[in-house]
């Protein structure tokens, strides 16, 4: 059996699907962060896949050998790899600072605004 | 069955049983060291989608730093007491509804869409030989002359030089 597209991205859509789930049905504030680790690893799947499977040709005119339309999509991944890896930094504080003040990380516990 | 789709067999099948123990262990720390398995294997993937830098990156940042950060935030944030320390919602039924939804609409739209997959191969389009993934991304990067994403490129650090600012603010102790 031969490898094609679909194979990748249904794994993809999958994985996204998974992700989905936890972040949604989770009550702890860093299951819910697992989740969408889950969902942007999907997304990279999908990404690498169209990037390796692409056969549309870029015309540029520029002299330099063009590779986008082989990299694209890895491209792609390493920016999204970057901004989730500084999304996970940036959330874990905001977890850790909530349970400093409310000593809890369930997120059916926090619903009130004001302190 | 050549060996390329049984790895790919092979590293889909972890990675999707992986990513059900990451939703479904009452534990969150199994959860948490299931997570290491999702990235490992997709981590695979990309190696097996001649994707080397990619995957070498995604193991540094991935399986190295988001997962330990993870491990130290849920140190940080122990609920003692419960043997549950992942609970579910209430809800869960109608969200395990709405997922298996949203999984049927990618699927048909990938599937019965007359445009987007007109123009995908069998993966003949690589990389001509003799050149080196890693410069290749090198050049897509940085290069000031030819096709690149080097504006993006810069967002990106100042991304990260925000969320490192927002981190320790947010982070700190006063």
């Amino acid at each position: 059996m031969g490898l094609t597209l679909n194979h990748f991205l249904i794994l993809g859509a999958v994985l996204f699907c998974i992700g989905l789930y936890g972040a949604i049905s989770k009550r702890n504030a860093i299951a819910v962060l697992m989740g969408i680790e889950i969902m942007l690893n999907a997304v990279n799947v999908t990404m690498i896949g169209f990037s390796f499977f692409n056969t549309v040709k870029v015309h540029r005119p520029d002299g330099f050998g063009n590779y986008a339309q082989y990299l694209t999509g890895q491209i792609f991944a390493i920016f999204i790899i970057t901004v989730a890896a500084a999304e996970a930094a940036v959330a874990l504080a905001m977890i850790i600072a909530i349970y400093r003040k409310r000593n809890t990380v369930d997120v059916g516990e926090i619903d009130m605004m004001k302190w | 069955m050549d060996l390329t789709s049984l790895l790919f067999w092979l590293f889909a099948i972890f990675m999707v049983v992986a990513a059900l123990l990451v939703v479904g262990l009452r534990n969150i720390v199994h959860s948490a060291l299931a997570l290491i398995i999702v990235f490992a294997m997709a981590a695979g993937i990309y190696v097996l989608l001649n994707a080397e830098f990619i995957g070498i990156v995604q193991v540094l940042i991935y399986v190295g730093a988001v997962t330990i950060l993870i491990l130290f935030a849920l140190m940080l944030t122990r609920i003692g007491g419960h043997p549950r320390t992942n609970p579910t919602n209430r809800q869960w039924p109608i969200a395990l509804v709405i997922c298996a939804l949203v999984g049927a609409t990618i699927v048909f739209a990938e599937l019965t869409s007359p445009r987007a997959i007109a123009n995908v191969g069998t993966g003949a389009g690589q990389l001509p030989t003799g050149v080196s993934n890693v410069v290749r991304i090198g050049q897509l990067l940085y290069s000031p002359t030819s096709y690149s994403y080097v504006l993006p490129f810069e967002i990106a650090s100042l991304v990260l030089l925000v969320a490192i600012v927002g981190a320790i603010v947010i982070g700190r102790e006063d």
